[in-house]
């Protein structure tokens, strides 16, 4: 049998814990804006310079690394991870994820449920357990341990399964202007006002041929 | 919201194109002509024939910037675009609508009440600054106009709407001349004419309106539309009809309001023109340079979207168009609301 062809992408999570309308607007649309803050996001992810971290002894750290969990059909690219040596592990090493975020934290819930999906497909793909990662908040260059802890990987898993109801559905979702659209980069293409029933063309069509006065 | 609605236009010919870091940079037998960070760029349009590294052509693609060439008279040659954006149900959606005779009657009336009455808003603008003795002229061109948009909403079928497109059409161009003043009166226009225009305004017209169609293509393919598959103007290989749809409603208040308020100012003189020996005519490269900045400027003019009831810019307009076509598509609203111009 083929296996089934939905995969939800990593990057897709934090999207669906910031609105359910912006992830389906990007993945199931396909819309994107480049803007300021995409444009800086993108450019800290290329340039991923962690002060300090690839000096320790046999720690390796590798970038840009492809991910997949097939039980979860999650699939994706981890900024960075580093691998700890660890005599408990079978493999001699552990995975640590570490994720890249710029200052302005949209969501640190959608951050560490982001993480923690990395964590689950590098326990897949490596089959040893991986406990723990970190954040690093670029602007503060600062380092922030995540534990994969039971209530995480079931807000993660939740997520998995959510992201793929909407890309089986190929809907996108209606949801109510709120303070949060401002952050937004789909803001311009969102259009929450049609969404919300609002507008109804045949009014805007029936003014347009009003006669007009001199 | 996106701030990246900048277009950088290269008008010179045998300029190299490359990446350096983030920004764009432009030469010209070694030496540099421009720099400009890609985040601030929405598109980039060649109009002379110009040289692109594949790695700035990458990063354009990935960053969604609408990368296009053009010949010298502003007739299109090529679009490069990524994967097809959108979702490919949507494309779905608009070729089943584009076989349904009612809704594509729905849409295409939809446009052309877009047309008129923001070509009837235009003339009634400059009705509005006009001499005393000019005001009866436009104030029966906006009556015409009113007549067929009227007319419009008993069209019964495709025909009868492009049968009035085509009449309303002839009634507002005949009024061009009185939109003319002072040293502008130079120019003559005696109806609209093409392929290739025979007056320096027709040139300026279809010189903006090139562009235009190219920006509407971009932002249909952009929501993932088909931008060949249209409602008022049917299929025909090689044009991309949907994005003359989407052009109708923005002719008058993008391009013919800047063509007018070019020359009126003075920025561009019969001088400016050259003809050909068929009669054909140019804008000179001075002229092409006027006009492309002049362009680029009136797309960073905010304007009020009546439908949408926010703020935007002209250069953010077509975008905007082609989402609200995508949800009628989708059966997301009830029906294509045209921009409106106040």
């Amino acid at each position: 049998m083929e296996p089934r062809e939905t995969w939800v992408a990593l990057s897709a999570l934090q999207h669906l814990l910031f609105c359910e309308r912006q992830a389906a607007l990007i993945h199931v649309e396909r819309l994107w804006v480049e803007d300021v803050n995409t444009a800086q996001g993108r450019l800290l992810h290329e340039r991923v310079d962690l002060p300090g971290h690839d000096a320790r002894p046999g720690r390796r750290v590798e970038r840009a690394v492809r991910l997949g969990c097939q039980r979860l059909r999650l699939t994706g690219r981890a900024d960075l991870v580093e691998y700890h040596p660890d005599g408990t592990s079978p493999t001699g090493w552990r995975p640590f994820p570490v994720e890249v975020k710029r200052a302005r934290r949209k969501s640190e819930e959608a951050d560490r449920v982001q993480l923690c999906a990395q964590a689950l497909c590098l326990e897949e793909m490596h089959g040893v357990d991986v406990p723990e990662g970190a954040l690093f908040h670029g602007a503060e260059h600062r380092r922030q341990a995540v534990r994969f802890d039971a209530r995480l990987r079931t807000l993660t898993e939740d997520a998995v399964a959510r992201m793929h109801e909407l890309l089986a559905r190929c809907q996108v979702p209606a949801v109510p202007r709120a303070p949060k659209c401002e952050k937004c980069s789909l803001e311009s293409m969102c259009l929450p006002q049609v969404t919300a029933g609002q507008r109804r063309a045949s009014d805007h069509l029936r003014r347009m041929v009003e006669p007009v006065e001199f | 919201m996106t701030t990246a609605l900048n277009t950088l236009f290269i008008t010179l010919e045998g300029a190299r194109l490359n990446k350096e870091g983030e920004r764009v940079v432009v030469t010209l037998h070694d030496e540099k002509k421009a720099e400009v960070p890609l985040r601030h760029l929405r598109s980039v349009v060649c109009l002379a024939r110009a040289w692109m590294t594949p790695e700035l052509l990458e990063s354009c693609v990935e960053a969604g910037i609408h990368v296009s060439f053009f010949g010298m008279t502003g007739r299109f040659l090529v679009r490069v675009e990524g994967l097809p954006g959108g979702n490919v149900l949507l494309r779905r959606a608009q070729f089943r609508v584009a076989d349904d005779g009612a809704r594509t009657l729905e849409i295409a009336r939809a446009v052309v009440v877009g047309k008129l009455g923001n070509a009837r808003q235009f003339l009634m603008h400059a009705r509005r600054d006009a001499v005393e003795e000019r005001k009866p002229v436009l104030e029966e061109a906006v009556r015409r106009l009113s007549g067929h948009l009227r007319a419009l909403e008993r069209a019964e079928d495709l025909e009868q709407v492009r049968g009035l497109e085509g009449i309303a059409a002839r009634d507002y161009f005949e009024v061009f001349p009185s939109l003319l003043k002072g040293e502008a009166r130079r120019f003559t226009f005696d109806g609209r004419n093409r392929r290739p225009p025979r007056d320096p305004l027709n040139a300026l017209l279809s010189f903006g309106y090139a562009l235009l169609a190219q920006e509407c293509a971009g932002a249909l393919a952009g929501v993932g539309l088909d931008p060949a598959v249209g409602f008022l103007h049917e299929d025909r290989p090689g044009r991309l009809s949907l994005a003359l749809d989407l052009m109708e409603e923005l002719r008058a208040p993008v391009v013919d309001r800047l063509v007018f308020s070019l020359v009126n100012r003075g920025q561009l003189k019969p001088e400016d023109f050259k003809t050909e020996a068929a009669g054909g005519v140019l804008l000179r490269d001075e002229a092409r340079k006027a006009f492309l900045v002049a362009y680029q400027g009136a797309k960073q003019v905010e304007v009020q979207h009546v439908f949408l009831g926010q703020q935007t810019s002209w250069g953010l307009v077509p975008h905007l168009q082609a989402l609200l076509l995508a949800r009628v598509l989708r059966g997301e609203l009830d029906g294509y609301p045209p921009f409106a111009v106040r």
